[in-house]
């Protein structure tokens, strides 16, 4: 028992960690018979990016199918009545008499406001939404320069299309669309003739 | 569960070894009366064959509907033996909310009572250290009780002179 | 030889210096706040004071329906989402009676050892922060935390605040490539854990600073209700996955490791010893698992329309070993979409209730390190 061997091992590692930091020194350790030690695992953001995963959620958007004007919201409230924090705000799109309006034969949203400082990234609005209408997007680089004006987002910078959906979530967006496949198809089967 | 902790078995133990008490029980729990709560606690802790020897949760409820009373609810559990739990309930009527504390019999009662008593009123008579816990001293009211009214944090405070 | 002429003792004349460690302080681990008096560099008296993060966590959840409060329960012990999670969903399923498909109880099982190895590296880490290495084990801990944290990014979304367990399964199945991933940094695990013992446990440093520090006796620790780590480390064999056998734990094999003095170092050792039996838990579960549902219809039911579950009046106490102690969930209910009364049994809040006894005697940085070892997560103590 040396004494002191046990700081002495422990500096071994970190002289083993720090070698293995330089690319000279993976090699080094290789030719002395030391494996498996990973080098340097720091990604200098932002000029080296990591992919997020394909469920990585941050913010909501509004899905829409080909031109803006063609939204699957309903302006039905559900998301607003179930989010926990309660950081949506929505407002059906009515006439002069209070009669809701309709386009592409469905009702839609005048105004649909998500705050992104109240918004905590939970998704149950994306669970609860019964027309897929609204998805979370992956994109968190959501900077501004004061907090009340431009983190409130409105319904023209929430509105995004199907094939941005398709192309950040391939897999969720192909469930979507068999789901939502498969309720056209019921409902242009069970119309009466 | 074991059939010895079953309520109704439970009850029936302590009627006949702690004298002169009367149970009630209510789904698993039984309802023990304020002034007799350190004799059961102490009870169920030192005798065969429970040794509940661990107060796992202690927590109030506020009862506005089915009577005005707050509640105590205690879950005791074994270390020695690994068995449980034994639910015991204490009720105080919302006038005159005292009832005795087991920190004596149990040590790590002391910081979830004053969490009880922060929050809903409950004062335990007998604690070492009753004072607000988790609201800053000097706290005006009980907030999580049912009947608690938020103060309008828009309106200006006036002081007297 | 010169005889030296010493000075006889005088007693200086001191008093008593009261002192606030926090609630701004990089040891406090969170915003917690200890008065103590000093005699000297002695502690003479502690009284810890909490209260800075709380945030009504119970009186929301009377607010809100019942799958509205899983993201907050995310947030009470940030590090551990994943078991704070299960932890809700085992009381409101022991309420309703909802049965739990079988690849959903192993994605959970796999959700909560991982979460294990993240906690214990983590607070490994900190500990020996408040010990003066100044983050280089905290580093190495996290460099294997971070895969960990990426895998619970490609199954729940988010690396943290996960919201991923529902009432009768999990919110999503593992996406594919998840469970390879799972395998490579478990396979490597065991490897991590000898680098990090061998640098820190046999260090003489480490063990005259923590061996002898802190010592919790049994009888104390069981009537102060401490449970999990802290517990065993004094010599308690009490851990509720074996006790109360939730979930499908029986199936497995792991010992519990139990400490013998209950000083500081046994606590660190107790937690690197929990992190190889957790491997050993996750290698079986990553090789069994079955396939086939991960959420019973009724959970699919009540996650799609959350005002649609109104249970039954009734009430009930789930508890699961969570990293840091038992953790437990009393929810009443009285037959209407929220609940009437929710409360959260916080592990590192009672834990707390005997800070005082063990810090009495030693001096001011031995009480940073004690409360390093108890492991505390303020979010969990205030909610």
């Amino acid at each position: 028992m040396i004494p002191g061997q046990g700081l002495l091992k422990g500096l071994a590692v970190t002289l083993t960690n720090f070698v293995a930091s330089y690319p000279w020194g993976q090699r080094l350790l290789k030719l002395i018979g030391i494996n498996g030690i990973s080098g340097m695992f720091t990604v200098e953001y932002p000029e080296q990016q990591v992919k997020p995963a394909e469920r990585f959620r941050y913010f909501p958007f509004l899905v829409y199918d080909g031109t803006p004007d063609n939204l699957r919201c309903v302006a039905c409230k559900i998301c607003e009545q179930e989010c926990p924090p309660q950081c949506i705000y929505i407002e059906m799109e009515k006439d002069e008499q209070g009669r809701p309006v309709k386009q592409h034969g469905r009702t839609l949203p005048k105004r649909f406001d998500i705050d992104v400082s109240v918004c905590m990234s939970c998704r149950i609005c994306v669970d609860v939404c019964p027309f897929d209408a609204i998805e979370m997007d992956n994109d968190f680089e959501l900077g501004a320069y004061d907090r009340f004006q431009s983190l409130v987002f409105e319904k023209d910078k929430l509105l995004k299309s199907a094939e941005y959906f398709a192309q950040i979530k391939p897999t969720e967006a192909a469930e979507v669309n068999a789901r939502l496949a498969a309720k056209a198809k019921k409902t242009a089967t069970d119309k009466p003739v | 569960m074991n059939d010895l902790l079953r309520p109704d078995a439970t009850q029936q133990a302590l009627q006949q070894r702690v004298p002169g008490l009367t149970l009630t029980i209510e789904g698993d729990a039984l309802i023990i009366p304020a002034d007799r709560l350190l004799e059961v606690g102490r009870f169920l802790k030192e005798s065969e064959p429970y040794r509940l020897d661990y107060l796992s949760n202690l927590c109030a409820v506020d009862f506005v509907v089915e009577g005005a009373h707050l509640e105590t609810v205690y879950h005791l559990y074994s270390m020695e033996k690994k068995h449980g739990p034994v639910v015991l309930k204490v009720r105080v009527p919302r006038d005159n909310p005292h009832q005795p504390s087991v920190v004596s019999v149990w040590r790590g009662a002391e910081y979830q009572e004053r969490e009880a008593y922060d929050l809903y009123g409950i004062i335990y008579d007998g604690h070492p250290d009753l004072r607000r816990i988790l609201m800053w001293d000097g706290f005006d009211g009980h907030p999580m009780r049912k009947d608690y009214v938020q103060e309008d944090q828009d309106a200006l405070e006036e002081r007297h002179a | 030889m010169h005889s030296r002429n010493v000075m006889p003792e005088q007693a200086l004349e001191t008093q008593l210096l009261e002192l606030n460690i926090g609630p701004q302080h990089p040891s406090t681990h969170g915003v917690f706040r200890m008065e103590v008096v000093l005699d000297g560099e002695n502690v003479v008296k502690l009284k810890p004071v909490m209260g800075y993060l709380h945030r009504n966590h119970e009186q929301l959840a009377e607010d809100m329906t019942y799958i509205g409060s899983m993201p907050f329960t995310d947030r009470l012990d940030y590090f551990c989402a994943m078991t704070n999670n299960l932890a809700y969903a085992i009381a409101v399923e022991k309420l309703v009676g909802l049965d739990v498909p079988e690849r959903a109880q192993y994605i959970r099982v796999i959700m909560s050892e991982l979460t294990r190895l993240v906690n214990h590296t983590a607070v490994t880490g900190f500990l020996l922060n408040d010990l003066g290495a100044f983050f280089t084990p905290t580093l190495y801990a996290f460099r294997e935390r971070e895969k960990i944290l990426d895998l619970f990014e490609a199954a729940s979304g988010s690396r943290m605040m996960c919201n991923y367990m529902r009432f009768g399964g999990v919110r999503e199945d593992l996406p594919d490539g998840f469970l390879e991933g799972a395998c490579e940094v478990v396979d490597y695990y065991p490897k991590f854990l000898d680098e990090f013992e061998k640098l820190l446990t046999e260090n003489e440093i480490l063990r005259a600073r923590t061996q002898r520090v802190g010592i919790l006796p049994k009888e104390l620790a069981v009537s102060a209700s401490v449970t999990g780590p802290m517990l065993r480390a004094s010599g308690v064999n009490y851990d509720i996955r074996k006790v109360d056998r939730y979930s499908i734990y029986d199936r497995f094999d792991f010992k519990i490791p139990l400490g013998s003095i209950g000083d500081v170092y046994d606590r660190y050792y107790v937690r690197i010893l929990e992190m190889r039996e957790s491997v050993k838990i996750l290698d079986k579960v990553l090789r069994d698992i079955p396939s086939g549902e991960y959420l019973s219809p009724r959970g699919k039911a009540i996650s799609k329309a959350p005002r649609t579950f109104k249970p039954p009046k009734g009430e009930a106490y789930g508890r699961i070993e969570s990293p840091k102690g038992e953790l437990g969930f009393y929810l009443v209910s009285d037959g209407s979409v929220n609940p009437y009364r929710y409360h959260v049994r916080p592990p590192s809040f009672i834990n707390l209730t005997i800070l005082e006894d063990m810090c009495l005697g030693h001096k001011v940085a031995d009480a940073v390190i004690i409360l390093g070892s108890v492991d505390i997560v303020m979010g969990e103590v205030d909610r």
